[in-house]
């Protein structure tokens, strides 16, 4: 088993698709990212289509592999986990995607999602204890158990669905939550819901890794923001410091085009230049990095 | 008046009933005018933006009228309503992403639409070119594959495909809503631009975002369980929204700069009700915090102030 400071750490991470027939080409999705999650602490990594934000998430989850540098999880590298340790690893880190229908399969009920995790994780519980802390998991996430439990995906909304696949997650306790664009695909009234049900789980000592292209809902959950553009952490730091002081050009270009109710656009140029040359974080501030 | 829809009824024909996603909509856009149709899924918005151009075999018109240039359309008739497509009414079909046929290039695909509507292509080419180069597209394009563009390359391809004869009339149905922040500006902006060089005369913008549209609507529409709540121009709503389904709505959009450790958003609790059987009276009264005994009769959508329409008691 894992032991000692539950950190997720990524140190230099980076990963190389092969692509073209013979994958003679290669595309580099995520290139040199580093940072950590701590327990209670929501990390937001935000940035546009195809800056790798979903391939970190993936990492992390080891749905894929990194190419370079190295995931660890209370300093195991992640990498390196057999099956048996793999198993006890999804037991404390866990993933919500975007897609809360496609995340179940249509043809069973919801209830499914949770007899698979304690057929897993919990096989040694009795009826009543499951029930006791499937309930639990299920108020955590504000639903009520007999509105959803015994229903099939397509009578619920989004929104429980969405709400379901984090109780899911919770029902076995664990320590990290990658949530990749879990409430791009639902409505603003039931969006901040389940923002604020991730805010209450930091509270009790959940480390999120919130991934999302919109900067407003990333300043709202998070104590910390990284921002990916095309694959590399152009600046990063306290959320607070961040958004009141943008340093770098695109932080601020993606600011400046977030619609809000109480400013209009300005005219902003679209000019960000192509040129991949190799680049530093340098501190700004105290624990705020920027690319220079 | 470009556009006008009077008491406008479309159900869904279910095996359990009729789903009644539009209940009864009256309302005008102007010539010039770009309005935004907000609310929650399933409020019944992309209904009636379908209605105003083609109703799917399960969409029944029950009743009313919908009028454009002060001719009506035929919407209850499917061939009638050829006529005015894609000259008339245009629409930017939601997910238009996947509008595109992925096995014709851009171009063959474009002058086969405009041969089906009897126009030559070649007599369009040079405004197509003109028009793509507007939205930062190049004449490269029309010989690709819709699957070498990315998703805001293809937003701007329907776009601009969609609003070539100058239609009075373009709905925009969650245009930006798949969009990246920058692109999602972009997009938006593009539409405003079209208005003003006239290519279209009113746009209907149907998007779940508030925030959108009070950067480029003129006035919005919020609707919910397939009735009008609430109309007024974009920045009075959004300042000062009348009805409190509108109120809650905008409270739970989160600005940049509100953190949750400082101010606590929070969203409507409850659900809106089956449109199958919906309950009679105001159909938000569950979730309504300022709901009273009068509320079980139906509010009417009345003018409370010039230019502010709603539908609440207490909104006057």
């Amino acid at each position: 088993m894992l032991e000692g400071s539950l950190m997720l750490s990524l140190q230099n991470v980076s990963k190389v698709f092969k692509t073209g027939t013979f994958g003679g080409a290669a595309v580099t999705a995520v290139s040199d990212v580093s940072f950590d999650i701590r327990p209670g602490e929501i990390v937001s990594l935000i940035g546009e289509s195809g800056s790798g934000k979903t391939t970190v998430g993936r990492m992390i989850l080891r749905l894929t592999t990194a190419t370079g540098g190295s995931i660890t999880f209370g300093g195991q590298d992640v990498a390196t986990l057999g099956r048996r340790e793999l198993h006890g690893y999804y037991g404390r880190v866990q993933g919500v995607f975007q897609d809360p229908f496609s995340s179940y399969n249509p043809v069973f009920k919801v209830d499914r999602i949770f007899e698979m995790v304690r057929n897993a994780y919990l096989p040694g519980l009795t009826r009543a204890e499951w029930s006791m802390r499937r309930q639990r998991a299920l108020e955590d996430v504000g639903l009520e158990p007999a509105d959803v439990l015994g229903k099939f995906p397509h009578q619920l909304s989004g929104g429980q669905l969405q709400r379901l696949l984090i109780s899911r997650a919770l029902i076995i306790d664990i320590e990290i939550l990658v949530a990749d664009e879990i409430i791009s695909m639902l409505d603003a009234s039931t969006r901040i819901d389940v923002l604020n049900i991730l805010g209450d789980l930091k509270e009790r000592g959940l480390g999120v890794l919130f991934v999302t292209h919109d900067l407003a809902l990333g300043n709202y959950l998070s104590d910390r923001v990284v921002i990916l553009q095309r694959g590399r952490v152009v600046e990063m730091g306290p959320t607070p410091k961040v958004f009141s002081n943008p340093v770098h050009p695109y932080t601020r270009m993606l600011l400046a085009c977030v619609p809000q109710l109480t400013s209009k656009w300005e005219e902003t140029p679209r000019a960000f230049d192509e040129a991949a040359a190799p680049v530093t974080l340098q501190l700004v501030d105290d624990d705020h990095y920027v690319e220079r | 008046m470009s556009l006008a829809v009077d008491n406008l009824r479309v159900y869904y024909r279910t095996l359990k009933g009729d789903v009644q996603a539009l209940d009864g909509v009256t309302f005008t856009v102007a010539d010039g005018e770009i309005m935004g149709l907000a609310g929650e899924s399933g409020c019944g918005k992309t209904t009636l933006g379908k209605s105003l151009i083609r109703l799917d075999g399960r969409m029944q018109h029950i009743e009313g009228t919908v009028s454009l240039d002060g001719e009506e359309l035929p919407i209850g008739d499917d061939r009638a309503m050829n006529a005015f497509r894609f000259r008339k009414v245009s629409i930017v079909p939601q997910y238009a992403m996947s509008a595109l046929n992925p096995i014709r290039k851009v171009g063959r695909m474009i002058s086969e639409l405009l041969d089906a509507r009897g126009v030559s292509y070649d007599q369009t080419r040079p405004e197509l070119s003109r028009r793509l180069a507007l939205v930062g597209l190049d004449d490269g394009v029309l010989e690709r594959y819709p699957i070498e563009l990315s998703g805001g390359q293809k937003q701007r391809v329907v776009m601009v495909l969609s609003t070539l004869l100058n239609p009075s009339l373009l709905i925009a149905d969650e245009l930006t809503s798949a969009l990246d922040v920058s692109t999602q500006k972009a997009v938006a902006e593009m539409l405003v631009e079209f208005r003003d060089r006239a290519f279209v005369k009113s746009t209907i913008v149907i998007t779940h975002d508030l925030s959108i549209l009070y950067q480029i609507a003129d006035t919005i529409l919020v609707m919910y369980a397939g009735k009008l709540v609430e109309k007024g121009p974009a920045a009075d709503l959004t300042t000062d929204p009348r009805h409190p389904y509108t109120k809650l709505l905008i409270g739970s959009l989160p600005e940049v700069g509100v953190r949750m450790s400082e101010k606590r958003l929070e969203g409507i609790s409850g659900r809106p009700p089956s449109l199958l059987n919906p309950p009679s009276g105001c159909r938000f009264r569950d979730r309504c915090p300022l709901a009273f005994e009068k509320c079980v009769e139906e509010p009417p959508f009345v003018e409370i102030a010039p230019g502010r329409f709603a539908a609440c008691w207490k909104a006057a």
